[in-house]
């Protein structure tokens, strides 16, 4: 047994020798910190002083005692839930459309829909929609049309933080899993849609889910753990508009409770257990969506 | 005229479409376009303002009296600078430019194998990438700052290229596309002659041009994007992003400037993306349908 793996091993030699210079890289800086951090969650860790051993305490802290990570928690699943295939869906459909242009105006096209992401003023822009006094685009709009009477503090009111959270998130959903759809289309073999065509399919809708989804499984499955790393992850909307702490914690996410203190409080260890808590999260989510993706085209 | 002419030379082509379908899409894109490019007509829109407009409450979105004043600004107080700006703009292209190539090159070099070879370890090796991804990468910060103290490359721009080399996503996203080439197509390359090195650089590169163009644009919005202040402490060695930072963040005073700051940072990866986007098109029309 033994020496027929030595052979094979010896026999793939260039494929080791390729893959060699990403995988030096990829364990010095990304496997050995997360090792790393995996360890601190077991720790109290101040950055200061060395890590001292706590065993599962930072863990039983965050679920029995701290109330505010079960909200956050709570808002992140919500925010997932809703969020993430409501997003996959729009990159998917919008890199579709785009994919019927040609040129330059596709370019453009591209880059409308990829502007919240690489314009870098998006959470400028909010602010003054949602911004809470009577000037705020949407309040000056919902006061002409009469629905308002007064000026709403939109990112102040504990229920409307968590449904703008959503709305804000969805517009800037055309991200990484967009553009890799948009690319994927473009790899697909075009005879496949004239056998199609033979085998009677009629019209762009069967074209889409019996040819166009199947050929582009794999960008489909990087969408999705994209998008999963996106949603779970969501926290910079939250600070950049509803602020930390938000109004009551309504806005409080996973992840902004981890910037809290891992760069607030300093609390290194503690930020450690969060991240492991998402991490576990966000692999068995990954399980269930690449089941479901198993699916497509059947 | 030219837009009536691309869309019945489509119609023509294009199989399985009808009128109905493409004007109900056309609707759906303008009413949702015009919801996504508010942040680029803001950004535009505010650094041609002079700056009574820009100090105005509550603010438009349209300029009323353009003026290039921000920029001229902007140009002086980038003059006086301490460190001459040519240098900040050498360091940005040798970060930028280093961590994007290296990526997409080193990233594509191991995907390949990963894709279409057979080796003891591969579904390992690949599934801790994926795996990495969903790691918090604000607490891997403080032990990845650790290992390249270590290294000794602190205040070097490898401090920032070699970390930004070993992201997971792109090799993901290479391994994907090629897994999708057909097998024929190297093997036949193999007849001929060709070993892996060439399979690679010759047959599969180029057939995943669309792939590598996206990782490059991704690869290029994050490196740009980033001010290097945790690791580069000589001024000599900071990059543009954080020279223009530390104009704009100059108070009131400097709010002109500070819009035509965020002009160009916006302004040069989206140069950077309309370039590369319409390159990943080109590979269609060459690929596909010849016109």
């Amino acid at each position: 047994m033994d020496s027929t793996l030595m052979k094979r091993i010896k026999l793939s030699k260039s494929s080791y020798l390729m893959i060699a210079p990403y995988f030096i890289l990829f364990f010095l800086f990304t496997v050995l910190p997360v090792v790393m951090s995996i360890f601190f969650s077991f720790t109290y860790y101040n950055m200061l002083e060395m890590p001292k051993f706590v065993g599962w305490k930072n863990y039983v802290k965050l679920f029995l005692e701290d109330d505010v990570f079960l909200t956050s928690l709570r808002n992140t699943l919500l925010l997932a839930v809703i969020t993430g295939p409501v997003s996959y869906f729009l990159c998917l459909l919008f890199a579709w459309i785009i994919n019927e242009f040609k040129g330059w105006l596709r370019a453009f096209l591209t880059l409308i829909f990829y502007a919240p992401s690489i314009c870098g003023n998006a959470y400028v822009v909010w602010n003054l929609i949602l911004s809470g006094d009577r000037y705020g685009y949407l309040n000056g709009l919902l006061l002409k049309l009469g629905i308002l009477d007064e000026a709403i503090v939109w990112m102040k009111t504990e229920k409307y933080v968590l449904p703008m959270l959503v709305i804000v998130q969805l517009w800037l959903s055309l991200g990484t899993g967009f553009l890799a759809f948009i690319a994927g289309l473009q790899t697909i073999d075009k005879t496949l849609y004239e056998a199609g065509a033979l085998d009677g399919v009629k019209n762009r809708w069967q074209e889409l889910w019996y040819i166009t989804l199947p050929a582009m499984k794999p960008q489909l499955m990087f969408g999705a753990v994209m998008q999963i790393t996106q949603s779970f992850a969501i926290a910079d909307v939250s600070l950049q508009l509803a602020g930390n702490p938000s109004v009551n914690y309504a806005g409080a996410t996973v992840v902004t409770h981890l910037l809290d203190y891992g760069t607030v409080r300093f609390e290194m260890g503690y930020a450690s257990a969060i991240a492991t808590v998402l991490f576990l999260l966000m692999v068995g989510s990954n399980k269930l969506v690449q089941k479901l993706l198993g699916r497509v085209g059947e | 005229m030219k837009a009536i002419k691309l869309f019945r030379v489509k119609r023509e082509k294009r199989l399985n479409r009808s009128m109905a379908g493409n004007t109900l899409l056309f609707l759906l894109m303008i009413a949702c376009g015009l919801a996504m490019i508010l942040p680029l007509v803001m950004v535009v829109n505010n650094c041609l303002k002079p700056l009574d407009e820009l100090f105005q409450y509550p603010p438009k979105i349209f300029v009323r009296n353009p003026t290039l004043e921000n920029f001229s600004d902007l140009f002086r107080l980038m003059n006086d600078s301490w460190v001459p700006f040519s240098r900040y703009i050498l360091n940005t292209i040798l970060i930028t430019g280093g961590g994007m190539l290296g990526h997409v090159i080193i990233a594509s070099l191991a995907a390949y194998p990963l894709a279409k070879h057979r080796f003891p370890g591969k579904d390992t090796l690949f599934r801790m990438v994926v795996l990495s991804m969903m790691f918090s990468w604000t607490v891997t910060q403080i032990p990845q700052y650790v290992i390249i103290s270590w290294l000794h490359i602190n205040n070097t721009y490898m401090a920032l290229i070699l970390p930004a080399c070993s992201f997971g996503m792109g090799l993901y996203l290479m391994k994907q596309f090629m897994e999708q080439l057909p097998d024929s197509l190297m093997e036949s390359a193999r007849l001929d002659g060709a070993n892996e090195w060439q399979v690679f650089w010759q047959i599969v590169m180029p057939n995943v041009k669309p792939a590598w163009l996206t990782l490059a644009i991704f690869q290029f919005q994050q490196m740009w994007g980033n001010t290097g202040s945790t690791f580069l402490r000589d001024e000599e060695l900071k990059p543009l992003q954080y020279a223009l930072f530390q104009i704009s963040a100059g108070g009131a005073a400097r709010a002109g400037a500070a819009a035509a700051v965020t002009f160009i940072i916006a302004a040069v990866p989206i140069t950077f993306f309309l370039i590369c986007q319409k390159n990943v098109l080109e590979t269609m029309t060459t690929s596909g349908i010849k016109e």
